[in-house]
């Protein structure tokens, strides 16, 4: 290229150069952005100046809708918030439930919970790994990614009847026994899997174009991503080693060996290789829960809150009534408040629970990670390119339904 | 005056020692430790809490609906320091025709969205907050959907003139 400059025929006096600047609407609809956001863009050239995202597309006043539902019924809400998490809203839920009720669930259960809450990690990352390499033209690595999902929802339905909707972690334990023959669905996934993982890493890793557009992109300092609100695999790729699992163990988390991966780098590319990496380590979980799991009850002993066996409610009295009292006006949690929080695939869940003695919450307010996170987009993106906005959005791993409720 | 219970929390009595006036009341039931505290003074105590005493996090911010108690409503806060793993719950308990309190923006940026979801739904505003809009409603939208005498099935749309 020479140094000639192409006199604009509009223009005349090189003084006059136009230098308006451009405001540019990403979405509603945008296929980076895998729901309905939109960001109203400023731009001086390819630079951007100022973002501001719009959210509330999907509002859907979940939570106005808990205060109408018993505490029984809620369970099916928290799944409709992130259709990647929904375990992981189904755990915390009933963890917040549960401390109110003081509740003691049996050890099967909490180790089936973990299980099933590191699957849906796995199957939340790959959701994310395969649209994330789509957006930014690596398009071969979505179909492995759902390839593997596909037998993650089958071992959900398996367990709960749906792929999507799970409701299978509850107040009091489970929902149902776990299915015949579980053991040798997951086991067969989990031992293909580490072969999987080493698949999706040689199509990225070595790739130079995913790399020249993840590396050094979507920079945001760690005092900045605390200042934000910004959690879970984001701010490991930052460097901090925080993990809910490990700092405020629940559900006996700390019986279960694994390692919190972090990255100093603070980009796309480190954010990619935290959620590669606990790929591995929820596959190493999923198979210490196999190996150790806890024979016995998979319901807390409370009658009272925790649906009776269908065999019982058919031949006993008393479970007939227990069954027919928790379906027609629900349970009555003692009245107080309490705070659960768990590390999601995408960083801390909180569930604010606020009974006031009866059936139904008084308020339930959920502190969920997207919301948190998305809000770090405008410092995020500001002052650079607006080609790298959609790697830089990508790497936040964000989920409309969770950020707008 | 704080209880004996919670003089052994270490962070009420720390505040209590800085500002005597701050904390109404507090509680510390099933392992989470709540303090009430005067509404005048939650920027002060929010700024001593994230410099003092490190509690770098802000979880999240809403509100309950008290609906018809006065004040009727409760802002509660949740914060969380990394460094010694510990949370606190804060409330402040505003009422009256404009129910209002200071925003903590200033402390910590992330209350940005949290407080304007408050607003939106709670109808609450926040003084000296950089963009307080509505986040999840429509701008016209009116009424604010989260308080108690707020009808879950809306009685303001209607779907005759589409």
């Amino acid at each position: 290229m020479s140094d000639t400059v192409i006199p604009s025929p509009e223009i005349s006096e090189p003084g006059e150069l136009s230098t308006r600047r451009m405001t540019l609407n990403m979405g509603p609809q945008h296929p980076s952005t895998h729901g309905v956001l939109r960001v109203v863009i400023e731009l001086d050239g390819e630079t951007i100046t100022k973002a501001t995202p719009d959210i509330g597309f999907l509002h859907t006043g979940i939570e106005k809708e808990f205060e109408a539902k018993t505490w029984q019924q809620g369970v099916t809400l928290t799944d409709r918030v992130d259709y990647l998490a929904n375990l992981s809203n189904n755990l915390c839920y009933a963890l917040a439930v549960e401390k109110l009720l003081q509740l003691e669930i049996p050890p099967r259960a909490q180790w089936m919970r973990v299980m099933l809450a590191e699957l849906t990690r796995i199957n939340s990352h790959l959701v994310w790994l395969g649209t994330h390499a789509l957006d930014i033209g690596a398009m071969t690595v979505f179909f492995y990614c759902f390839r593997e999902r596909e037998d993650l929802l089958r071992i959900f339905e398996m367990f709960s009847g749906q792929r999507l909707m799970t409701s299978y972690i509850r107040p009091g334990g489970l929902a149902l026994e776990p299915p015949r023959g579980w053991e040798k669905v997951v086991r067969k996934f989990i031992d293909a899997f580490a072969d999987h993982v080493t698949e999706y890493e040689d199509l990225l890793n070595k790739n130079p174009i995913f790399l020249r557009r993840t590396q050094g992109v979507g920079f945001l300092s760690l005092e900045a991503m605390l200042d934000w609100g910004v959690t879970g695999p984001m701010i490991r790729g930052a460097g901090l080693a925080w993990d809910i699992r490990k700092s405020e163990p629940y559900s006996s988390y700390e019986k279960f060996d694994f390692d919190i991966p972090t990255r100093k780098e603070n980009d796309v590319y480190a954010r990619f290789q935290v959620r590669v990496e606990e790929l591995k380590q929820s596959a190493r979980i999923v198979r210490q829960a196999l190996d150790g799991m806890p024979e016995g009850a998979w319901q807390a002993s409370a009658p009272h809150v925790v649906l009776p066996e269908r065999e019982k409610m058919k031949t006993q009295m008393e479970a007939l009534i227990y069954h027919f009292k928790i379906v027609t006006e629900g349970y009555s949690v003692p009245a107080g408040e309490a705070y659960a929080a768990v590390e999601s695939p995408r960083g801390e869940i909180a569930y604010y629970a606020v009974s006031d003695g009866t059936s139904k919450p008084y308020r339930l307010h959920m502190r969920t990670p997207s919301f948190g996170n998305l809000q770090a987009l405008p410092p995020m993106v500001e002052g650079t390119l607006i080609a790298d906005t959609i790697a830089s959005m990508g790497s936040m791993d964000f989920v409309l339904g969770d950020v707008d409720r | 005056m704080l209880s004996d219970q919670l003089r052994e929390a270490a962070t009420a009595a720390a505040i209590e020692a800085r500002d005597s006036a701050a904390i109404v009341e507090g509680k510390l039931e099933l392992g989470e430790l709540t303090l009430v505290i005067q509404p005048a003074t939650i920027l002060d105590v929010c700024r001593f809490l994230k410099d003092e005493l490190k509690f770098i996090r802000l979880s999240s911010v809403t509100a309950v609906d008290w609906f018809p108690a006065d004040p009727r409503f409760e802002v509660v806060y949740h914060l969380h320091s990394l460094d010694r793993n510990e949370r606190l719950r804060l409330k402040c308990r505003v009422g009256g025709e404009s129910p209002q309190i200071d925003s903590v923006t200033g402390l910590w940026r992330g209350a940005n969205w949290y407080e304007r979801e408050v607003f939106d739904l709670f109808g609450i505003r926040f003084l000296n907050h950089p963009d307080l809009r509505r986040i999840m409603m429509p701008d016209y939208w009116e009424g604010h959907p989260l308080r108690k005498d707020f009808p879950v099935h809306g009685n303001k749309y209607s779907y005759q003139n589409e």
